[in-house]
């Protein structure tokens, strides 16, 4: 993977001017590259991971992991059905994964109810759904890399040889 | 009391650094670029590998050369790496850290009065272990050429008590490191006259210019250098206290025999540690290295451009800028930026008395913090 990404996936906020010094290449190629990225969609979007569990107003936010088991379609087997499911707003990630179901979608709404609400009224209904089984999110420990706890404090004393 | 204390110990110094020190470790929410050791935290892999050691109940004492398996390792890593042959039975010694190892063999080495010959600025230890043993460290200041030891340097500095010279490369504090020519002089000087050359090799994963050449793999080098390395700077495990010596058997026996009276064994955790490193750490320190590479660039970059004049280190994570355009007094210039902007650093002379015009930055920290420090220098700089 171009160096440039890595550097992007870790810290989105990095400059092309910044990403530049590191690498002793002109701004321009950089700021290039960059632009090159995301036409391509290789670089989809820039956001911040945020511990929601810390907002305090926001308690009441619940997820859900769902199971989806599908009957495929004819020519177009699962890709369409996926797109019904994925194109509602709650639905927040959807994979097609191998295994004893076939899609796996993450719902996340204001309670739990209107995640309930959300399996009970749209997904469960859709037409080739076999089934659904829910699990809510109880507590998140890592996402997308990184761990989600209260910042660390540093461990090292502050000055040595 | 005083007086019951050792002459040598006595004379050794703490000198203003250590209050410098104190200074720095009572104060909060400061912003330190004075770390020497990675900021990263131990890959987990590694820090499983000791975590289960313990649930096994590895908790007894090891041989004292180290676990066989560990030190087959080592022996194993050093030929696929460098090609460098090392018998684990007899040429490999598992010491607590470069530290220990450094101390062993200048007092299995040296007679009273040997000479020991330390390019400077060197790393703090150097001296006082070479006094401790009973020798004379010889300073030869480096800053002329751009703190690289020459051929002709050397020589001018050899007469009949040199027993060892050290050398330290990627070096703290310079990160300045050696090409293979830049080694090949150096090695026709110290066969010639038949010394012995104690390599201090701790940062050698961490090499960004050019391919790191270890001493021993100089052709005769071999059966006369000490070689030094561990596991604390590359693979982030400063805390575990794990290195290694190889040597000439002869010199590793007798550091051996010094090291079962003082310290018997590494702690058995670490060694077990130290074996996962080797078996799956590389790719967590190739990863650090890339890191370490682009806080280089920021670091250099930044200090030059705020007129710290610096020349690129080769390795390591440590850039040695000098403050002569806006001091000559680096105890104060840092004791005066600690005060004002909160930011820490390490005077040039805890590397020796004379380098009293530079400080050393360590990028062993967050990308977030050195921009910050960069920026509180900057604000510091602007009212000189």
């Amino acid at each position: 993977m171009d160096e440039i990404l890595e550097i992007l996936e870790k810290d989105a906020r990095t400059t092309p001017q910044e990403i530049a010094k590191m690498k002793r290449k002109k701004p321009e190629a950089v700021k290039k590259a960059i632009q090159k990225y995301e036409k391509e969609g290789v670089i989809v979007k820039y956001k911040a991971v945020i511990n929601r569990d810390l907002i305090r107003d926001n308690n009441s936010e619940a997820r859900a992991l769902i199971e989806v088991n599908i009957v495929p379609q004819k020519d177009v087997g699962f890709d369409k059905i996926a797109e019904r499911i994925y194109s509602f707003p709650e639905v927040t990630s959807c994979y097609l994964i191998s295994g004893t179901y076939d899609l796996l979608v993450v719902v996340e709404g204001k309670n739990i109810h209107t995640v309930s609400n959300f399996v009970a009224e749209k997904l469960s209904c859709l037409e080739n759904i076999r089934g659904t089984v829910t699990h809510f999110l109880l507590k998140k420990y890592k996402e997308d890399g990184v761990i989600l706890k209260h910042r660390e404090e540093n461990k090292r004393i502050a000055i040595s040889y | 009391m005083k007086r019951e204390i050792s002459r040598i110990v006595e004379n050794m110094k703490p000198s203003g650094i250590r209050a410098f020190f104190d200074l720095v470790l009572g104060m909060k929410d400061i912003v330190s670029l004075g770390v020497g050791e990675p900021d990263f935290v131990t890959p987990w892999p590694i820090r499983e590998a000791g975590i289960s050691s313990l649930e096994q109940g590895f908790t007894s004492y090891t041989s004292n050369k180290g676990l066989y398996k560990l030190r087959l390792s080592i022996s194993r890593y050093l030929k696929n790496t460098f090609c460098m042959e090392y018998c684990p039975d007899e040429e490999i010694l598992i010491t607590v850290g470069v530290s220990e190892a450094k101390d062993l063999v200048l007092r299995a080495i040296l007679n009273p009065l040997d000479k020991v010959i330390i390019p400077s600025p060197s790393y703090v230890s150097y001296g006082p272990l070479t006094e401790l043993a009973g020798g004379v460290p010889v300073f030869i200041d480096t800053s002329k050429n751009n703190f690289k030891l020459t051929a002709g340097m050397l020589k001018k500095h050899i007469d009949a008590k040199t027993k060892a010279v050290f050398l330290n490369y990627p070096s703290n504090p310079t990160g300045v490191s050696y090409t293979k020519k830049e080694l090949n002089a150096l090695k026709d000087v110290i066969l010639r006259h038949k010394l012995l050359c104690i390599t201090d090799e701790i940062y050698s994963d961490l090499s960004y210019d050019f391919e790191h050449t270890p001493l021993p793999t100089l052709s005769g080098m071999k059966e006369r250098t000490i070689y030094l390395n561990g596991f604390s700077k590359g693979y982030a495990m400063t805390g575990w206290r794990v290195g290694y010596a190889c040597g000439p058997k002869e010199v590793i026996a007798a550091m051996t025999k010094i090291h079962q009276y003082t310290i018997m064994c590494v702690s058995i955790t670490s060694q077990m540690a130290a074996c996962e490193a080797l078996h799956s750490g590389k790719v967590a320190v190739e990863e650090m290295k890339r890191e370490y590479m682009r806080r280089r660039e920021i670091v250099v970059d930044g200090l030059n451009a705020l007129g710290l004049k610096c020349h690129k280190p080769n390795g390591a994570f440590y850039a040695f800028p000098s403050i002569k355009k806006y001091s000559r007094n680096c105890l104060d210039f840092a004791q005066r930026l600690l005060k004002e902007e909160k930011v820490a650093l390490v005077p040039g002379t805890a590397f020796g008395d004379q380098f009293t015009d530079y400080v050393r930055i360590s990028y062993a920290s967050s990308m977030d913090n050195i921009k910050e420090a960069l920026y509180r220098i900057k604000i510091f700089l602007k009212r000189r």
